[in-house]
């Protein structure tokens, strides 16, 4: 099956002589959800930019669906929908007319751009606001425009970079519904994102990119799967003084009402609760500390904090 | 992208680019039509009274063609120069290029842009000039030939300035500096004939003195250069230009990394 984009050996050098990809490979099946993940600076957003045409590449290949950007650059572009990760719009234009216009540049005549546009504005809580002018939206708004803009002309590929950011959270939330319902109906999706919860709860495959080199190319569920320890946090109900003695498991106490319990994956998570209550320890609550993706992504980018 | 998709692509830019001057009239459209009534008034009625008749027509008469190719020179240049540094600076050139909307049809829809305010303005500040004087119509083909084409131009040169500017200082330097300099020296308010010899060398350098001669000639019937070398001089400079702006746009340059 023809990959729905394919990069082999792609190179990035900028004119100050920064290289931001060294050769990458990498293939997105037709379908997929996949997550591309990285620290600020590894080289997403270029990578991002070479499909969509915005930036130059250096070397290598590029295929959209089959379609070689060198070659057959319209055929790839008439594929992609790209939602970029600056609002990229004309702010004094009404939201209305910046849909209906990026289907014209796609060669989709006016009258189906409005159909198409009123249905996405719809589906995305924007048709009450169709005739403001894009600068009077809130910043969850303005994301949800860009994504209307980037589906307008039908994409087969839809690439988000960084889509959810600044979004609260009910926002957030829905547009991972829509986005869900969109991959379920056919449109391979690559997603770029700061939050790693977003990504192991929407993507089925994963690449992790560190100073312009894939460090990880796998399913989602056999990144996770190579997690051998997460940590839990147990609010206790009575305070501790001590850190308790829990055979089989790391133990530290944050404060008093607090302890951070470390499970390998093989562990009971019985066994600990037994130990727990065989010394008198009553919990109220717990929760993992981080999430698991976020463990291993910052343990695969070298222990740096900030995520993709 | 086949020809029918190719169309409604130079059309969906186009209507972007009218709507745009449009939204904004009130900075577009009126100002020029303020200007050249205060030109009339002041350099028409005032001054032109004590100028007496120049080849045959008042002065008033006389300098109409001028005014209105200066305005449409203006306007055709700022509009593509602001409309195309303004998607620069706030990135909705992206919209276009991530389209598979191919880089001439970016470069017309731009100009037609420029074509439709130069236009616009050149009709408004028609309506203005009637107040003030008759305006005779020696040919009409070759007066709107040379105002299409004279906006065709400037629309181009503003498009080249937008690709080169770095912030919003760039793309007032062209007009400020070399534009109005030009145009005014271009012979809007005197014939060359009125100049001595070394000076008639020197204007006989400045294109746009064929674009206002040419233009004159379609309006009053007079002009201080031959027709055809004005055409020849249009038409080159569009082909020169134009050439220079696609292969900018195919280079990316100032648009892509």
């Amino acid at each position: 099956m023809t990959p729905a984009l394919s990069l082999h050996n792609l190179t990035k050098v900028y004119k100050n002589g920064i290289t931001a990809l060294h050769g990458i490979d990498l293939e997105v099946a037709p379908g997929d959800f996949f997550a591309l993940l990285g620290p600020n600076g590894a080289g997403k957003s270029t990578t991002i930019g070479i499909v969509a045409s915005l930036v130059n590449k250096t070397s290598g290949t590029v295929q959209v669906f089959g379609h070689d950007i060198d070659t057959d650059l319209a055929a790839a572009k008439a594929c992609i929908g790209l939602v970029p990760q600056e609002f990229n719009f004309n702010i004094f234009e009404p939201v209305m007319e910046i849909v209906v216009s990026q289907a014209g540049y796609y060669g989709i005549p006016r009258r189906l751009a409005s159909e198409r546009a009123e249905r996405y504005l719809n589906q995305l809580g924007l048709w009450e606001r169709r005739h403001d002018q894009a600068r009077m939206l809130s910043g969850g708004m303005k994301r949800r425009l860009m994504i209307a803009r980037a589906l307008v002309h039908e994409p087969r590929l839809l690439i988000l970079d960084e889509p959810t950011a600044g979004v609260d959270i009910e926002i957030r939330h829905s547009m991972w519904s829509f986005l869900t319902e969109i991959n379920a109906a056919g449109t391979t999706i690559i997603l770029t994102t700061h939050y790693l919860e977003e990504a192991e709860r929407l993507c089925r495959n994963i690449a992790i990119i560190d100073q312009g080199r894939i460090v990880e190319n796998t399913s989602m569920r056999q990144l996770l799967s190579r997690m051998n320890a997460h940590t839990l946090v147990l609010d206790l109900v009575r305070p501790l003084d001590v850190v308790p003695a829990l055979p089989g498991f790391a133990v530290s106490l944050t404060d008093d009402h607090t302890l951070e319990v470390e499970v390998s994956r093989d562990a009971n998570i019985n066994t600990l609760f037994a130990a727990l209550s065989a010394q008198g320890i009553e919990v109220g609550s717990l929760r993992n500390k981080t999430n698991r993706l976020e463990e291993l992504f910052i343990r695969l980018v070298g222990g740096k904090e900030e995520a993709a | 992208m086949n020809g029918h998709a190719q169309y409604v692509a130079f059309k969906a830019i186009l209507v972007k680019e009218v709507l745009r001057f449009a939204r904004i009239w009130i900075q577009t459209i009126l100002p020029p039509m303020i200007t050249t009534a205060l030109y009339f008034v002041i350099f028409g009625r005032l001054i032109g009274s004590q100028v007496g008749d120049v080849h045959g027509f008042q002065y008033m008469e006389y300098i109409v063609p001028g005014l209105i190719l200066m305005t449409v020179i203006t306007n055709s240049y700022a509009n593509v120069v602001s409309s195309f540094y303004s998607a620069k600076f706030q990135h909705n050139i992206e919209e276009m290029l991530v389209a598979p909307v191919p880089n001439y049809l970016i470069l017309i829809g731009f100009i037609g842009g420029g074509l439709a305010r130069g236009l616009a303005v050149g009709v408004a500040v028609t309506i203005v000039a009637l107040f003030f004087t008759p305006i005779p119509l020696h040919s009409l083909w070759v007066a709107c030939s040379v105002l299409v084409l004279t906006s065709i131009l400037f629309s181009l040169a503003g498009f080249i300035n937008g690709i080169y500017a770095k912030s919003f200082d760039d793309i007032s330097v062209i007009p400020t500096f070399v534009l109005t300099p030009l145009t005014y020296l271009g012979g809007v308010f005197y014939s060359v004939a009125m100049l001595p010899p070394f000076w008639q060398s020197i204007s006989l350098a400045n294109p746009i003195l064929y674009m206002v001669n040419a233009f004159r000639y379609g309006l009053l019937g007079v002009s201080d250069v031959n027709l055809a070398v004005a055409y020849a001089a249009i038409l080159g400079f569009i082909a020169g230009l134009f050439g220079f702006a696609l292969h900018l746009l195919n280079r990316g340059y100032g648009i892509r990394s």
